[in-house]
């Protein structure tokens, strides 16, 4: 099994539905149109010659550039009797991030698609039980889009209690173990 | 929970509802911070919910702004029980995004370090289903062993638990013959504390009894389940990625993989019982191939990096080019080259892998971390259900579930 014959038995069956074809570090690559997927994927499951039937690891990425197709969804498959991988993808409008759920031909991918969904937004249609898994379930947004920059590190306004960042934590101002109690606390103290 | 009202009992039941029970965020059994609800009809289990994220740090996005080096320290958090080969993983990862082909040195060194900390990671799980099964001397007993490795640790890099051990290109200085001394005692000792070990527990009758038939897994759902590592190895499937993707020249060493057959915890016991004694072949190949480099190739620590590895501090007091490069490394101004690599090794749990994808900046575009536990631990509640509360603990500590790695 190599990469061209994989390359060569996708095309027989999809034709140049599968597009950009590349292989960066040996890794084959190829991406199709977003409602494709689930297709490509179950192709891949059942073909008695390619047996990519080991679900290594599902990822999103935001591209806030490329217009119209902001989010992907990075699918590695492993086929494990040959052992070789390769790299699927998908891309999606960021305004309407729907992608086929594959939670029901991997069960690997339920948690992987819960936490696309919990830091890209990528709305997984068909998944049992969407919902954020790492993050609070309140938050409102999705916090690895890349229009949530970390936080300036220079930043002097926080003043943050534990870490000694900011405001008036500093030389010269060191605060008492009493100076951080409230003032119930305090009167606490004195009876 | 929601489950309540859709759970049926079965017929017969003596109990006239189901218990919910909490088991964590915080509970003595559960080693680690993460809930599992329990719906229970008396001790068995109906259902079960499983909530992570109680320690989730945003490493993915933090290390979207720190050059690639920072990022070290990062994944020494993920699995805490062998940081040193999520370390090497993530060197490995640099290095072949960067090109850089390491001396064999610096690959048998890294094996050692690699090694060690395998059998300290299993040498945790493995005694800690012996405390869940009210076993607690082997526990006791092999800490100190740990102990030496975190010694050598120590000896090597200068910390112990999360250790940000190596460098991009090999070591950030080299072996002392202390730390030789110490492999040497625990290359010695360890044997006889590992065959003492398994004398209490593998015929333990007791251990047997709790450990035989729970928790099991066939090999079809442990793969489509996304297992990796011991685990998917007792379910009878011999995939290890040192052998199928050889990293760090893995392909020099003999070795076999032992595999299990029902996946259950005692295969999962037997099975990274084996693979203690398959990392110490390794290491004692291993320490062998370094004895066997002579003259300039025994001092040997380090890849020809210099854009990447730090130079001698007294270079960088006397030499202008070394000044320029310690000055570049230290600030991130290095631009890593564009690209997008998937590089995975053999972690503790299983195949740790690093997604990165670089736009030729100074940082990552995106680095995702596949990390074993988050994937197998969403096997627990087909693991445990139907099954007794007191194997759901076993289940769970013989999965060797790191919280560090759930949540990232």
């Amino acid at each position: 099994m190599t990469n061209e014959l994989i390359k060569q038995r996708l095309t027989e069956k999809f034709g140049d539905q599968l597009i950009n074809w590349e292989e960066p570090y040996g890794m084959l690559t190829f991406s199709a149109a977003k409602d494709l997927n689930l297709k490509v994927l179950q192709f891949l499951f059942d073909d008695p010659e390619l047996r990519f039937q080991f679900l290594t690891d599902l990822a999103a990425v935001h591209y806030p550039d490329r217009k119209g197709e902001e989010l992907a969804v990075v699918y590695h498959l492993h086929n494990l009797v040959d052992n070789i991988r390769i790299r699927f993808k998908v891309f999606t409008d960021v305004a309407k991030p729907d992608v086929f759920s594959a939670s029901a031909l991997y069960s690997a991918a339920n948690w992987m698609e819960r936490e696309a969904y919990d830091f890209y937004g990528v709305n997984f249609i068909g998944h049992p039980n969407l919902i954020r898994i790492q993050n609070v379930d309140e938050m409102e947004y999705f916090p690895q889009r890349k229009e949530y920059p970390l936080e300036e590190q220079s930043r002097i306004d926080k003043d943050d209690e534990m870490f000694g960042r900011g405001g008036s934590f500093g030389p010269g101002n060191e605060r008492s173990a009493l100076g951080t109690l409230s003032d119930d606390d305090k009167e606490a103290l004195k009876q | 929970m929601e489950t309540t009202h859709h759970i049926k009992l079965p017929p017969g039941s003596l109990e006239k509802q189901t218990t919910t029970l909490n088991l964590g965020p915080t509970h003595p059994a559960t080693h680690g911070v993460f809930q599992n609800i329990l719906e229970l009809d008396g001790e068995r289990i109906v259902d079960a919910v499983q909530t992570v994220g109680y320690i989730h740090r945003a490493f993915e996005k933090i290390a979207e702004r720190r050059p690639l080096y920072q990022i070290t320290p990062l994944t020494d958090r993920l699995n805490y029980c062998s940081s040193p080969i999520n370390n090497m993983g993530w060197h490995i990862t640099c290095e072949r995004l960067l090109k850089v082909q390491t001396p064999k040195r610096v690959d048998y060194l890294r094996i050692i370090i690699m090694e060690l900390a395998r059998i300290s990671d299993h040498l945790i799980c493995n005694s800690i289903v012996g405390v869940d099964t009210g076993a607690y001397t082997g526990f006791l007993y092999v800490m100190q062993y740990r102990e030496l490795i975190y010694e050598i640790y120590e000896e090597v890099c200068g910390s112990r638990l999360t250790t940000n051990i190596g460098r991009i290109g090999g070591f950030e200085r080299n072996f002392t013959s202390t730390a030789f001394e110490k492999l040497e005692k625990f290359i010695k000792e360890w044997p006889v504390v590992l065959a003492e070990f398994e004398n209490l527990f593998t015929r333990n009758r007791i251990f047997m009894e709790r450990t035989i038939g729970v928790g099991p897994i066939s090999a079809e759902r442990a793969l489509n389940y996304g297992f990796t590592g011991p685990n998917l190895r007792a379910a009878g499937v011999d995939y290890d990625v040192r052998v199928h993707t050889p990293y760090s020249s893995y392909e020099d060493f003999n070795f076999t993989i032992p595999v299990g057959t029902t996946g259950d915890c005692y295969d999962r016991y037997l099975v990274r019982n084996g693979e203690m004694h398959q990392s110490l072949e390794l290491i004692k190949q291993a320490y062998k191939k370094v004895q066997e480099f002579k003259g300039a190739d025994a001092d040997v620590y380090h890849a020809d990096v210099p854009e990447y590895y730090l130079p001698d501090k007294k270079d960088v007091y006397t030499k202008m080019e070394a000044l320029i490069y310690h000055f570049k490394i230290i600030m991130g101004e290095t631009n890593i080259p564009a690209g997008e690599i998937y590089s995975a090794v053999e972690g503790g749990n299983g195949e740790l892998g690093f997604y990165l994808i670089s736009d030729g900046g100074r940082t990552p575009y995106r680095l995702h971390f596949r990390r074993p536990s988050f994937i197998y631990y969403q096997a627990y509640t087909e693991l445990t259900k139907g099954g007794m509360l007191s194997d759901a603990i076993i289940t769970m500590s013989s999965l060797n579930l790191i919280a560090g790695e759930l949540d990232a």
